[in-house]
């Protein structure tokens, strides 16, 4: 009966009885939501244009993160790190293309699954040798300091988050809709062997997407790095990222972002008002239950393509 | 010259079916089976068998569990360290609680805890696919784990929260526990992997494997002719599970000795099985075995080969090259043979039958 009372009643009768701090849960859940979403953009991106379902996106995060830290410590002022980030992660996606997919080209996706994973293994191993495994902190100079609004407690630094990554994926959402080579990775994405027999470039577009998520690990890497520091556990981020994704659809990037903030805003809820019921710490489960929960609705996931079968 | 079967006719039904068709594998797998049980506890000393073969034992069984399930049904789990925990958490409450419990049976009776636990979180599968349903066994790992690590009754409310092996005998020889022989937990982990694949080659050649490859192949093919998913991938699920759940109680109780849940973590245990399935071949048995033998051997061989030709590498730098080979070598291994170390195998054996002629 109290743990019933504890599960259906209390946690109720608290959000009825302050809903400014209610608020502030949710607005603390959507930040977090938001840097779930950059990770998990990541993902999409590659899933959408070849089908891999890219494990190393996690390590791709810290390894762009490393390497910011790494040139900015040696002495390189941030736009000149931020470049030679950038281009570490392009030539990333050139070797990445020559050395793996092209040889894996047509392999089932748990071959390919299994591939990211060893890639990962690579990028973990390569960056703590290039840069050292210690801690560091990464300032790129956002402000990080609160106000308050209506009585309810704002955080620039997560602010700005939220603001870099909304820009960054209205830019992709442009990129993909109005370029010709958006439109190209459209194709790739909806048939490998039609695209090709159109005349588009497969190797090349798989260098572009996998670029281009080098470029959204990078800023993840920011964004996580300046907030938590670079190191070693951000590629345990990647865990976090894959409810988000199968809530969202893989293959969807707006349901990155939505998936993200359903999360990150149903974590932070269920551990303030549902936790210490529970005893605790179940923001590592909870994620992978709520998004399991609407699959058994949804199976493609929210916003994920129907998925047609035929015999 | 040797691999041959011309001269070997059939005359019954029965020899055409048989496991192992050809007399000369039949020979080979008897002789490494006796290898195993005659000559590998007096050859391997205390070390090499507590580090070594072991583990490599105990993980072959779950990664033929968890190949039933991947490589035959179909099913990604990435969850299999859960149902293993699953497994060992029965196994401590049933010996703790029921001292004059045969071992054994207690090692059984917790494969089928596992397998149930295998059924409720294999029920989702029934509507999600793919990668979806992988990422959808997650929970499974990440709530059970949690589970145990919370509720004080699954550990005993011992203070410690670790489980430990308390010391039963089989056959009036202990066989877990710290007081236990490396020999006589070696004999056990190797007769329950012996049993375990015989059983397994059995069940994919009989009616269910192939109803699980059915439903691998294409499910909604698979429902037209007649079999049920329901059914089918429950089944996959439970008997996956059970595996998974002996084994786990074997890492327990016949390996580590005790442990908490840490040691069923997800990139400690559910990656590198499904590595091992992958690394040895979906869908095979005794690729199964091959694979965990080369993930279990690999790290072992990276750490000791630089001392050996003489190089002396500071440990941590070690330990990242070692990281970066291993996942080399995996990204090349895929590239070579997707198929895995299965394949090689019956490559290596259609080559044998013409040898010495090319064709």
């Amino acid at each position: 009966m109290e743990f019933l009372n504890a599960v259906f009643v209390a946690p109720f009768l608290d959000i009825a009885d302050s809903p400014v701090f209610f608020a502030e849960v949710v607005i603390g859940g959507l930040m977090s939501g938001v840097m779930y979403s950059l990770v998990a953009l990541g993902f999409v991106l590659i899933f959408k244009a070849s089908g891999v379902f890219n494990y190393a996106q996690g390590a791709m995060v810290l390894f762009a993160a490393l390497t910011l830290v790494g040139a900015m410590e040696k002495g390189a002022p941030l736009w000149l790190a931020l470049l030679i980030a950038l281009g570490v992660m392009v030539a990333l996606a050139f070797a990445v293309e020559r050395f793996m997919l092209r040889k894996l080209i047509n392999q089932e996706g748990i071959i390919l699954f299994m591939a990211t994973i060893g890639l990962n293994f690579v990028l973990e191993g390569a960056g703590q040798i290039a840069f050292g495994s210690d801690v560091k902190r990464l300032d790129v100079g956002l402000p990080d300091n609160s106000f308050e609004v209506g009585g309810i407690l704002f955080n620039t630094f997560d602010l700005s988050a939220a603001f870099i990554g909304a820009a960054m994926v209205t830019t992709l959402a442009l990129f993909f809709q109005f370029t010709p080579m958006g439109r190209a990775l459209r194709a790739v994405a909806d048939d490998h062997q039609a695209a090709l027999s159109v005349g588009i470039p497969l190797k090349t577009i798989w260098v572009v997407v996998w670029s281009v998520a080098g470029a959204v690990a990078l800023v993840a890497g920011i964004m996580w790095g300046a907030k938590a520091g670079v190191q070693f556990s951000l590629v345990l981020i990647a865990l976090k990222a894959l409810p988000v994704l199968i809530l969202g659809g893989f293959t969807s990037v707006p349901g990155a972002i939505v998936g993200g903030l359903i999360i990150g805003v149903g974590e932070k809820v269920a551990e303030v008002y549902w936790g210490p019921t529970f005893g605790g710490a179940i923001e590592g489960w909870f994620a992978y239950m709520l998004a399991l929960a609407f699959l058994l609705f949804r199976p493609q996931g929210l916003f994920g393509e129907k998925i047609i079968e035929r015999v | 010259m040797f691999y041959r079967e011309a001269g070997q006719f059939k005359t019954s039904y029965n020899k055409d079916q048989a496991v192992f068709p050809i007399i000369q594998d039949r020979w080979f797998i008897a002789a490494v089976i006796i290898g195993a049980y005659a000559v590998v506890p007096f050859a391997a000393d205390e070390y090499w068998l507590q580090a070594v073969i072991i583990p490599f034992l105990i993980l072959a069984l779950a990664a033929i569990g968890l190949n039933l399930l991947t490589g035959y049904a179909g099913q990604v789990s990435l969850g299999t360290g859960a149902f293993m925990a699953v497994g060992a958490y029965a196994c401590y409450k049933m010996t703790t609680n029921i001292p004059d419990l045969n071992v054994v049976v207690a090692f059984l009776i917790s494969g089928v805890m596992a397998a149930a636990v295998g059924i409720v979180f294999g029920l989702p599968s029934l509507r999600i696919k793919g990668f979806y349903l992988a990422v959808a066994t997650l929970a499974a790992q990440f709530f059970i784990l949690w589970l145990f690590n919370k509720v004080g009754w699954f550990y005993n409310d011992n203070p410690s929260g670790t489980i430990t092996a308390p010391p039963r005998e089989l056959f009036g020889i202990t066989i877990t526990g710290p007081q236990a022989t490396a020999e006589a937990r070696y004999f056990v982990s190797l007769t329950f992997l012996v049993v375990g694949a015989i059983v397994a080659k059995n069940l994919v050649r009989g009616r269910i494997g192939r109803s699980w490859m059915a439903i691998r192949d294409m499910d909604i093919a698979a429902e037209i002719i007649g079999i049920r998913p329901l059914q089918t991938k429950l089944m996959a699920f439970a008997i996956s599970s059970f595996y998974c759940g002996v084994a786990g109680a074997l890492y327990i109780f016949v390996w580590l000795g005790s442990a908490e849940t840490e040691a069923f973590d997800l990139l400690q245990v559910s990656f590198p099985i499904l590595f091992m399935i992958i690394i040895g071949g979906l869908g095979s048995i005794m690729g199964s075995i091959m694979g965990a033998a080369f993930i279990t051997l690999m790290p072992i061989f990276l750490t000791n080969f630089p001392p050996m030709i003489g190089i002396h590498l500071a440990t941590d730098l070690q330990k990242h090259l070692e990281e970066i080979i291993f996942g080399g070598m995996i990204v090349a291994f895929l590239i070579v043979e997707p198929h895995g170390l299965a394949r090689l195998w019956q490559i290596a054996k259609e080559k044998l039958r013409l040898w010495p002629f090319p064709y």
